[in-house]
């Protein structure tokens, strides 16, 4: 009963942006609305409607192109490039466009040396096409983004082709005709499920389409909100914002649910043919761009930069100094947060026996696990007035003036956890779902009350799912930016809003130091990822043997929430005993 | 520890989007301190509900169920699983990976101190025949030994009635009768008494000093083995102990068949 009352004020917590958001758009005056949708939101929306477009089509065909042929074909590096390919990951979409920014600058080392190659002195006589502009944008966020279509279509060609596709050999089709007409019909789900998570974050990014140039909606919200103070534009656009979103979860539900239809099948991975001479160099190629393009030229852009402003200068700056104790702090404190609240929700959706109020702490779940599809700004906009009227009260309360929430960076941790709570609650989820009920029955036959069963069971045998969660909301409470950069205190500065602070202000002085630091802590989710994945065939085998009891009914994998991070914790959930 | 245990016009539920599903319908057995009864059925018939029913995890919609006269669940109250002494052997065994097998043993005895609390592992595992795997994770051990884990777990605290759901159907045909002669003598010599819940007869007759052949929710005799095979009380009994010990041949026959192919 405290559990679920408890998943019931998670889940308002979680709700509480959206209704505000909701309230402040309504109660905007028709003046506003008209003036928005005259000047602002056309523009905004072409803008994001053609960034959407042209990132699900760049990130469908890298991620979808380079899965099939990491698993269709054996080649010499493929290994490597099989979880190489994960690595852009761990750069979030606003530091490859500040590394590309530089890198392809009319006076940068790529123009330069293509010049000197042609034998041209000026950029005046030679330019590329400028950066700065929608398809550059595209370039950008589809070589950040196509990990996601990637990986879920690569799990789904390592568990569930097979059959399917020597079913198709003996029947006379080619390797090109097995993959037209047999392996991408199948896999049209799995790009489904990671195209709408590539648009999601599309749609989260600010940094690079503000870096670029491309007035979007997400950065309507912002400049809305930071320049003119107009909270009820701003809320209007946001609510625009979600409408995409639900579309995009609409799509990724859709995905899943015939991914769950293919699941039934017994499950191999396929025989890879092996390629000999150009083909494999060719098929080595092709599969080696997307990992330079996203991860190795930022990467060692990142790594040159900080060396030379280490080398020139001697050190880092205080004030980045304290950037990142501050990013360490706030990512630490929403870590913590943000697992008490999901093992709150999954516990009360699990240990609810009546079946009435099962079926509400569920309910609690799902509704916990939304605020992982609301942009970062949709979700700062929507938090002020709940922020504000809860520091109103607390001072009325205790008779002081001051903002506790607003005027600290409490509010930046309330909505990370927001944010991130999905993961933890996926994750949570997914580690209950392999302990067997027989144990909490065991435990609870045994004399231990349900609070007991909880401590002495199911919480030592969640230490890996929770650790796993915890390094995914860590990492990702270390790079956010666009809540932050609504929500943060004056003057105060985290790794990533300090990143954005230099590339807007075009000073490029010590932000390849701040970009690194997030590289790095986003390679560590990463490379256990790569390492599950690479694992996933043998592991799904071994989960075949035992005889099916309810665990296997359940569907560990929640909507929402991002891949790598429900994968990453199916993973280290698979490692229990 | 003898305790006496009377299910007394039992029915259970299950809720389904479309309503209550009623699985079990006015069952009613009793069964004498010290004796070890057998639900015997077919899948689906109910029989591991009730189980459940007597362990507290499903609480009745009608009738009562009550353990050496006290009530233990009726409709209008359920006395929580942790607190009805009432000792449970799970058809996985249910050991917690996390424990090795002392651990394991040791679980329910939280409220013995320290001293006490060894003696009595000590104790059961000896009884078991399990005194040298104490330090022994569940996953490093056989089928059969964490059969006998999960057994001296649920006999530890000394419950007042204990209870198996099919515990041998994880086993090989030749441990599994085995395990049943032994787990008798175990439960005959510390005087327990026990329902258990199998579909095979073979173990049924093994183990049992009274049986419940179960059908749709309903118990169709409730008896000692020499009078169901004897003097079966309906047709469904007779077709049913028939049948099953006919297929049982059959499967015997036809392993020789195999080995003598194979």
């Amino acid at each position: 009963m405290i559990w679920s009352c408890g998943a019931a004020l998670v889940a308002l917590i979680v709700c509480a942006p959206l209704a505000a958001l909701g309230w402040q758009a309504w109660g905007a005056s028709a003046g506003h609305w008209s003036h928005l949708a005259q000047y602002v939101l056309p523009q905004a929306a072409a803008n994001t409607g053609l960034l959407l477009l042209g990132v699900g089509a760049l990130t469908a065909v890298l991620g979808t192109g380079s899965a099939w042929l990491v698993s269709a074909y054996e080649f010499r590096g493929r290994r490597i490039l099989s979880w190489a390919l994960l690595l852009p990951l761990a750069v979030p979409t606003y530091i490859i466009a500040f590394a590309y920014l530089d890198l392809l600058h009319p006076i940068g080392p790529v123009q330069g040396a293509i010049r000197a190659l042609l034998g041209y002195d000026s950029p005046r006589q030679f330019r590329l096409p400028d950066l700065r502009s929608l398809p550059g944008a595209v370039f950008v966020l589809g070589c950040a983004l196509y990990p996601y279509v990637y990986l879920s279509t690569r799990a789904m060609f390592m568990t569930q082709a097979a059959n399917v596709l020597e079913a198709a050999r003996t029947l006379g089709a080619g390797c090109y005709a097995a993959f037209w007409r047999v392996a991408l019909p199948m896999a049209r789900p799995a790009i489904a499920v990671g195209l709408s998570l590539a648009l999601l974050e599309t749609l989260n990014d600010i940094g690079a389409s503000e870096f670029l140039g491309v007035q979007t909606l997400t950065v309507s919200v912002y400049t809305t909100w930071i320049t003119r103070s107009d909270l009820a534009s701003a809320a209007q656009i946001a609510l625009t914002m979600l409408v995409i979103v639900v579309g995009l979860i609409l799509l990724e539900r859709h995905g899943r649910r015939r991914q769950r239809y293919a699941a039934a099948q017994r499950m191999r991975p396929m025989q890879p043919l092996r390629l000999h001479g150009w083909r494999a160099l060719l098929a080595a190629g092709l599969c080696a761009l997307p990992v330079m393009l996203g991860f190795v030229a930022p990467a060692l852009y990142l790594l040159w930069e900080t060396q030379k402003r280490l080398h020139l200068v001697g050190g880092v700056s205080r004030q980045l100094w304290a950037a990142a104790g501050n990013t360490l702090a706030i990512a630490g404190a929403a870590t913590l947060i943000t697992l008490a609240c999901g093992l709150v929700v999954a516990w009360a959706a699990r240990a609810t026996r009546d079946s009435g109020r099962r079926r509400l702490t569920q309910l609690y779940a799902r509704a916990a696990g939304m605020g992982y599809a609301v942009p970062g700004t949709v979700l700062a906009i929507g938090l002020l007035t709940p922020l504000g009227l809860f520091d109103q009260a607390l001072s009325a309360l205790l008779g002081t003036t001051g903002l506790v929430l607003m005027g600290s960076a409490a509010a930046l941790v309330c909505a990370y956890a927001i944010r991130f709570l999905a993961i933890a609650c996926g994750g949570v989820e997914a580690g209950l779902a392999r302990i067997p009920p027989s144990l909490e029955q065991a435990s609870r036959l045994l004399g231990e009350s349900a609070g007991g069963t909880l401590r002495r069971v199911h919480l030592p045998l969640l230490r890996p799912a929770l650790g796993a969660a915890a390094l995914l909301v860590f990492v990702d409470a270390m790079k956010e930016l666009p809540a932050t950069l609504l929500l943060r205190p004056m003057n105060f500065d985290t790794l990533a809003t300090w990143l954005y602070g230099e590339a807007a202000r075009g000073t490029y002085e010590e932000g390849a130091v701040a970009a690194l630091a997030i590289v790095a802590a986003g390679l560590i989710p990463v490379i256990l990822l790569a390492r599950g994945q690479e694992k996933m065939p043998e592991t799904r085998d071994r989960d075949q043997k035992p005889k099916r009891t309810a665990v296997d009914r359940h569907d560990p994998a929640p909507v929402h929430g991002d891949a790598p991070a429900l994968a990453g914790a199916a993973h280290i959930s698979d490692k229990q005993p | 520890m003898t305790a006496s245990l009377e299910l007394d016009r039992l029915s259970l539920a299950y809720d389904t989007p479309r309503g209550a599903l009623r699985v079990v319908d006015e069952l009613s057995l009793a069964l004498p301190g010290g004796h070890i009864g057998c639900l015997l059925g077919p899948s689906g018939c109910g029989k591991t509900t009730v189980l459940r029913a007597i362990a507290g995890f499903e609480p009745p919609i009608d009738g009562r169920i009550l353990l050496d006269g006290a009530v233990l669940s009726s409709a209008a109250h359920c006395l929580a699983p942790e607190r009805r002494r009432v000792g449970m052997m799970f058809q996985d065994y249910a050991l917690f990976p996390h424990l090795n097998v002392q651990g394991n043993v040791a679980f329910g005895l939280r409220r013995l101190d320290r001293a006490c609390r060894q003696r009595r592992v000590a104790e059961m595992l000896e009884m078991v025949g399990l005194a040298q795997a104490a330090d022994s994770y569940p996953h490093e051990l056989s089928g059969g030994q964490q059969q006998r884990v999960a057994l001296a777990r649920a006999l530890a605290p000394s419950p007042e009635l204990l209870l198996l759901d099919e515990p041998f159907s994880n086993l090989d045909a030749d441990a599994r009768e085995r395990l049943a002669f032994e787990v008798r003598d175990i439960l005959k010599h510390t005087g327990h008494t026990a329902v258990l819940v199998t579909h095979d007869q073979a173990e049924a007759f093994a183990i049992a000093d009274r049986i419940g052949v179960m059908a749709q929710g309903k118990v169709a005799q409730w008896d000692t083995p020499y009078n169901l095979r004897h003097h079966p009380a309906t047709p469904f009994v007779a077709d049913f102990i028939r049948r099953e010990a006919l297929a049982e041949r059959r499967a015997a026959a036809y392993a020789r068949g195999a080995r003598r192919h194979g």
